[in-house]
């Protein structure tokens, strides 16, 4: 059981790591997709299955399209210029800073009495999350459809760019 | 260290992973992928304790999760769009050269 | 798999006593081992032969519309003609651009090629014969679907050419766009058969109407236009004609598989006829009820006989729309796609809601039902296809 969890741990991280420090930005994400993919491991192995299926689905089918796009159409040069120095020194606080984070939340976690209860897979099946969504969640769930519309309409409101349409574009 | 704490020690892990990128990095779109890694890390910590502590309602942790992988998606695409919008002002998407504001 | 009645036909049984045949002296956990390879040999055998001859297929069949023979020299009737492809393909040189990304030109083909590979894993191929049992297998299916994605963008891009980049980003956008009507038009089945999973899918599509008219999906107005979108977001998903921009020799070489040669390249075209296989299964399940007999006389003939008869049909239909369409521009692709395909799924799940929350309506009231039903599946169509068309100066032929 937690040899399996700490091989996803790692390779999780272990890319999440990569991605976040690594010069070439096309490959920190498709690190950052590995990453994703330990994340909806870890799902499978926790026994959520739609969650993960969901995961796969979401991010390495949608997110990272984006982000590739994104990183497509902005490109300048090859690789990121070398750090200044005071962008080395940014750096260097923010690692510290995020190490500051980890060490409080791992003393959390160490500290509190938290007990494991080792019960059967909770068989949530997808007709339950479905009833608890339209039922008890319904609410949220329209909230969730609207705001979905808004950033779609918002994406393609923001990236587009009409002063730059040309006349002999237009059908 | 139990396996929930073990499970909540990875995801704070890579929460600090994704905070230091996030704040580390320069190109706007890896600042917007670090969010996107801290949101993970929150779900991992959903997951984890959906599946190992005696929950009232057993759908409540994987219902939690649907919602914000979907609304980070959302904000992934907005922040994306911002991202080539400000691109196509200046020519730069580093944060350091966004100091139009700047008083 | 589950174990099989000792009531039915012996053919339906045969691959499962096979397998236990194989495997019955195992210990527990190495039998599962066991069993799930043999899943997966079988697979690979059966659809890796499917591809082989598929292609032969698809030439001949091209061949004999456009009015020539096809390959009949290498064996009988050209029917050794993949092996020499195969052979062609293994012994070609594999050549490598010296400023491309190594690492991620070699996993491309290795990344697609699993990708399609796991959407064969939750498709109902007979009664007893799922790989794998999942309840939410129709997310499954879509999710390793889509991952197929990333995998493209990595071929682009590892090659350094910016052809092939831009190539990449083309086929990228293509198949994005198009995502999304093949997960709308799969969502109203959903709702009709209450369950992702694709063997209750498939269950939910059994019994007879009158003892004579099957329950399939596609026999309901919904359940037509959802195929029809489903299809054509299918031929585009897998980059088939009319849709096969990426691929095209005239549009950038062959896109963004312009430095991939040998075997690699091989990989690719097998990965994308399993796509094209994987979707054609997913059709059949979702819409042509999986593994059952269109009538009840026909029972006999065992579940994967039919199952293998319907993607058969459905994979001529493929090769035969490929034969009759002309490719489509980038821009009508995406216009199709997002202005026609999207709205239409859309009033299309609002149909079949329509029709799963009025079955209890019988009498001249079912007269109602489907006319409501038809008009919701027709109209838009007829509405968006006019106010797409329009603008298109008058059709002039010029005969050579």
């Amino acid at each position: 059981m937690n040899a399996a969890l700490a091989i996803i741990a790692l390779v999780t991280v272990g890319s999440a790591a990569a991605a976040m420090l690594g010069r070439n930005l096309l490959r920190s994400i498709l690190m950052l997709a590995v990453s994703w993919a330990g994340a909806a491991a870890f799902y499978l192995w926790a026994g959520a299955q739609f969650v993960a299926f969901a995961q796969v689905l979401v991010y390495l089918g949608a997110i990272s399209m984006v982000a590739l796009f994104a990183v497509l159409l902005t490109r300048q040069s090859r690789d990121e210029p070398a750090a200044a120095p005071a962008a080395r020194r940014r750096g260097v606080l923010a690692v510290a800073a995020a190490a500051a984070v980890a060490a409080v939340l791992l003393w959390a976690v160490k500290k509190t009495p938290l007990p494991v209860a080792w019960r059967p897979v909770p068989s949530t099946t997808v007709r339950e999350l479905g009833a608890q969504l339209m039922g008890r969640h319904g609410a949220a769930l329209l909230v969730v459809g609207v705001l979905l519309t808004i950033a779609l309409i918002g994406g393609v409101v923001l990236a587009s760019d009409r002063a730059y349409e040309k006349p002999e574009d237009k059908p | 260290m139990n396996t929930l704490q073990l499970c909540l020690a990875f995801s704070s892990v890579l929460f600090a992973v994704g905070l230091a990128g996030a704040l580390a990095r320069s190109n706007a779109i890896l600042v917007l992928l670090g969010l996107e890694l801290m949101l993970n890390a929150a779900n991992l910590n959903f997951i984890a304790f959906w599946r190992f502590s005696p929950a009232p309602s057993a759908a409540t942790g994987v219902i939690f999760v649907l919602f914000s992988i979907s609304i980070a998606a959302a904000e992934a695409a907005v922040g994306l769009a911002l991202v080539i919008a400000i691109y196509r002002r200046k020519r730069s998407i580093r944060l350091p050269d966004a100091t139009h504001l700047k008083g | 798999m589950s174990a099989p009645l000792i009531a039915e036909p012996l053919l339906e049984r045969a691959p499962l006593i096979a397998r236990d045949w194989l495997t019955h002296a195992l210990p527990e956990p190495l039998r599962w081992i066991a069993n799930s390879l043999i899943t997966i040999v079988v697979l690979l055998t059966v659809f890796g032969l499917l591809f082989a001859f598929l292609t032969l297929a698809e030439r001949k069949v091209l061949g004999r519309v456009q009015n020539r023979p096809g390959p009949n020299r290498t064996g009988w009737a050209g029917l050794l003609q993949p092996f020499a492809d195969g052979i062609k393909m293994l012994t070609k040189e594999d050549i490598v651009p010296r400023t491309a990304d190594r690492v991620l030109h070699f996993l491309a083909p290795v990344a697609i090629l699993g990708f399609s590979f796991l959407t064969f894993a939750v498709i109902p191929y007979g009664r007893h014969l799922v790989p794998v049992e999942l309840d939410a297998g129709i997310l499954y299916f879509f999710a390793a679907g889509s991952a197929t994605e990333l995998s493209i963008f990595m071929a682009g891009w590892s090659s350094h050419n910016k052809y092939a980049l831009v190539a990449a980003m083309r086929a990228l956008a293509q198949l994005i766009s198009y995502e999304l009507p093949l997960l709308l038009s799969a969502v109203p089945v959903v709702l009709a058969a209450g369950t992702l999973s694709a063997s209750g899918i498939v269950e939910a599509q059994a019994g007879y109407k009158w003892g004579l008219v099957p329950h399939w999906h596609v026999l309901t107005p919904w359940g037509a236009a959802s195929f029809a979108v489903f299809f054509i977001s299918a031929l585009s998903e897998s980059n088939r004609s009319p849709f096969d921009l990426p691929e095209a020799e005239s549009e950038l070489i062959a896109g963004h598989l312009t430095e991939y040669s040998g075997f690699k390249y091989a990989l690719f075209f097998m990965a994308e006829y399993f796509g094209m296989c994987a979707l054609c299964g997913m059709a059949v399940t979702l819409f042509l009820g999986g593994w059952q007999a269109p009538l009840p006389a026909l029972e006999f003939i065992p579940s994967y006989a039919w199952f293998s008869a319907k993607l058969l049909a459905l994979l001529l239909v493929f090769i035969w729309v490929r034969a009759t369409l002309p490719r489509l521009r980038m821009d009508q692709l995406t216009r199709f796609a997002w202005k026609f395909l999207v709205p239409l799924a859309l009033v299309n799940l609002g149909a079949s809601a329509f029709w799963s929350l009025t079955f209890a309506w019988t009498g001249p009231m079912q007269a109602v039902r489907w006319a409501v039903s038809l008009a919701l599946a027709v109209g838009p169509f007829l509405l968006l296809g006019l106010r797409l068309g329009s603008g298109i100066g008058k059709r002039t032929y010029r005969c050579a």
